[in-house]
């Protein structure tokens, strides 16, 4: 019971399929865990069954030991960032107001905005401006400014940067795997890309089917012999060597 | 026109708490169905069919249910008036504002509505710094929609016995005043366009978040309603209600009646337009005070007699049976006669109701709106076996210019009407005496002060059938128009010599 977060025997079925069967996965703290694996594979369900967004059949879901299903819901979801492909910045509050939501809905009137812009490379004049005059990159930048403000010690990430184009997405996930360092978080982040997750993760869990496939460093799966895993590895492996022949 | 601004204000007042109780009603509903598809369905679907009732239909219908409802709570529910057209109004307003709101919060970026959920707020934090904020412009824009409808349809609670910018309306189609029917639509349209622009304005200033345009919105709305509730100035004295049905001679009696009740002190409140049973019941249940009824329509529609006794008889009987004060017959009667113009009945040879049967079936009948549906028109048709070649409903004054254009061979008009002479019209004799009497009784609610009565007594006896003819077509006529209260106060003059100060 060492790991900080542990996920035992989760399954959720559903309409008759098993989007997850059975996932047991412990991380320690300061990991930063990239989840990948085909559409409908379970990565979304997996990542929503920590905040409680899903409600597995069943198995547990422990945070620093505690049962995720022992608090309030909201209190539990205060403190894990949560940040999506879709950002959902709030239109109609500024970037500011935007950054301090959390912290408001627990009750505090600090304003961590200009700190957190910074921390996240935005200048500290947007801090007034609605999200609708931000770039895409921008928007997600704000995204994990918000997800970071109550100071949480969890992140989880459902293809944070998805939405954005290729040169953004790679600036911001090197900036993200910074923070991630500095601030000493633990983070679970889904994607689809799998040279992203092999870049970025110190280990990278492959979901099949609602069950792990395969889980390890990335040199580890690099080097793995299920055909299926090595299927999703060799794309991007020869898109870079085909790059490196031009 | 004296009265606008106070027909105005409750046309406003009336129009401002509807939409006010479709918003307390309507949104709360609109969250809890935005929130469960099961309660969705029907929810709208029973607002989508109150919808589909005719807002005349569904203003009228609440006057039966809440004296019923008055009658079985044994509690003292005003069935007349403010409350049954507030009722009606609210339920109409509703579907905009519930179906806007609906779509409003469903409209509402799912990506934002996960990223809420995810940072943790609860349900009501959500709505109330999401949902709500979000979804403002488009449930403004129902509130607005509502609105507009409503102050259009409030015009119709004229007929339930509220006063509205709708009685202007209704007595100037009667009456033919067509400047007192425009003045009424022309207030109504002027009233939903600012309603419609001040509301514009709140929803354009929250989907551009400007604080300064909804704030100055929300101030006009808030001084127009102020406006509507700033009380007309009144004398002393205790109030009168006078009712009225819906044409000229019932316009100029209450008058009448009015001029002699403020002559004797006391103060007076119009309730016109009143269906013919709806009147009766609210003077049966005190909603009104006095107004003037018709023998025959009292015998056949109250208590429901299909015979025709000699009118003295018809009187005695309905003194005793019926739970309200006689004051007494007025001196003339109004009754159903069947009436053609005189070159056609000549030319048809046509005199009495028999010669009538045998032409009737080229010819077609005009009819008011009551009489086809009235039992004295079962009578005048088993006994004299009429059958027309077509029968046509008009209002009263529609009906007039249906048998001089010739669109109608015969028409139901009434004994009192000046029109009869002035369209040089004849009426048909009745040898079978099926038509009833129709003896003009001025009634008054049980309880009613005896002073007042005593004010009115006077009336009794006092006008006869050719000056009240004469006062009609002053109202009716095409040329040279006076308003009920002129051919009033030529039909009952020596009101007005009173000295002010000999009230009391």
């Amino acid at each position: 019971m060492s790991a900080f977060l542990d996920i035992h025997g989760l399954t959720r079925r559903h309409a008759g399929r098993a989007a997850l069967d059975g996932v047991s996965l412990a991380v320690a703290q300061g990991q930063l865990v990239a989840l990948v694996g085909p559409s409908g594979s379970g990565k979304t369900t997996l990542l929503k069954s920590i905040n409680r967004l899903a409600e597995p059949d069943e198995g547990t879901v422990r945070i620093g030991g505690d049962d995720v299903r022992e608090a309030p819901v909201e209190h539990l979801r205060h403190g894990i960032g949560y940040v999506i492909q879709s950002i959902g910045l709030f239109p109609h509050m500024t970037v500011a107001e935007n950054i301090n939501i959390v912290p408001r809905l627990m009750g505090s009137d600090e304003d961590r905005a200009a700190e957190l812009l910074d921390l996240v490379a935005l200048p500290a004049e947007i801090a007034s401006r609605y999200p609708r005059a931000l770039s895409g990159g921008q928007q997600q930048r704000v995204g994990v400014a918000r997800a970071l403000a109550a100071r949480p010690r969890l992140m989880l990430m459902d293809e944070p940067f998805g939405a954005l184009d290729p040169v953004t997405r790679d600036a911001l996930g090197r900036a993200y795997r910074d923070l991630h360092e500095r601030l000493g978080l633990t983070t679970l982040m889904v994607t689809h890309d799998v040279a992203e997750a092999l870049l970025l993760a110190d280990r990278v869990v492959v979901l099949i089917g609602g069950r792990i496939r395969a889980d390890g460093t990335p040199a580890e799966l690099a080097r793995s012999t299920d055909a299926e895993v090595k299927a999703m590895i060799d794309v991007p492996r020869r898109q870079a060597e085909r790059l490196a022949a031009l | 026109m004296s009265e606008l601004i106070p027909l105005a204000q409750s046309h406003l007042l009336l129009s401002g708490c509807a939409v006010a109780i479709g918003v307390l009603i309507g949104l709360p509903l609109a969250i809890a169905s935005a929130r469960s598809a099961r309660l969705r369905a029907p929810v709208l679907g029973l607002a989508g069919l109150v919808q589909t009732v005719p807002a005349l239909a569904l203003l009228a219908l609440f006057y039966p249910a809440l004296l019923i409802l008055g009658r079985a709570t044994g509690l003292a529910i005003p069935a007349l008036g403010f409350l049954p057209a507030l009722i009606a109004l609210s339920l109409y307003a509703l579907l905009p504002i519930l179906r806007n709101a609906v779509a409003a919060l469903e409209g509402v970026d799912a990506g934002v509505i996960e990223a809420a959920d995810g940072l943790g707020m609860t349900a009501r934090q959500r709505l109330i710094l999401i949902e709500l904020p979000l979804g403002a412009p488009v449930i403004l824009a129902g509130i607005r929609t509502a609105s507009v409808w409503t102050i259009g349809a409030a015009t119709l609670a004229t007929t339930v016995g509220q006063p509205s910018l709708g009685n202007l309306i209704f007595s100037g189609l009667q009456t033919e005043n067509w400047a007192r029917v425009l003045t009424g639509c022309a207030a109504a349209a002027a009233l939903a366009l600012a309603a419609d622009g001040l509301l514009g304005l709140i929803e354009r200033g929250l989907a551009l978040r400007s604080r300064r345009r909804w704030l100055a919105g929300l101030a006009g709305i808030a001084v127009a309603l102020a406006a509507s509730l700033v009380p007309a100035p009144r004398g002393g004295g205790e109030t009168l209600v006078i009712g009225a049905k819906n044409f000229s001679e019932q316009y100029i009696l209450a008058s009448v009646i009015e001029r002699r009740l403020q002559a004797a002190g006391y103060r007076t409140e119009r309730r016109d337009n009143l269906g013919s049973t709806v009147a009766y019941q609210a003077l049966a249940a005190g909603d009104i005070d006095v107004y003037v009824d018709y023998s025959g329509t009292l015998w056949t529609n109250i208590l429901q007699r299909t015979d025709t006794p000699p009118p003295e008889r018809m009187r005695a009987e309905l003194e005793r049976r019926l739970p309200v004060r006689v004051i007494g017959p007025l001196g003339f009667e109004n009754a159903y006669a069947l009436a053609m113009r005189r070159g056609r009945a000549r030319a048809l040879g046509v005199a009495t109701l028999d010669d009538l049967a045998r032409a009737a079936p080229r010819l077609t009948l005009g009819a008011d709106l009551e009489f086809l549906s009235r039992p004295e028109w079962r009578a005048v048709r088993s006994r004299y076996r009429l059958d027309f070649a077509g029968q046509r409903s008009f209002s009263p004054t529609f009906m007039y210019r249906a048998v001089t254009d010739g669109s109608a061979d015969v028409i139901t008009a009434f004994s009192s009407d000046g029109r009869i002479a002035a369209l040089d019209l004849v009426v048909l004799a009745d040898p079978r005496r099926a038509l009833p009497s129709y003896d003009a009784l001025l009634l008054a609610a049980p309880g009613t002060d005896r002073r007042a009565i005593e004010a009115l007594a006077p009336l009794v006896g006092a006008i006869p059938v050719e000056r009240m003819r004469q006062a009609n077509l002053m109202v009716d006529r095409d040329s040279d128009k006076r308003t009920p209260e002129e051919a009033a106060r030529w039909l009952d003059p020596d009101q007005s010599r009173r000295p002010a100060v000999q009230r009391h």
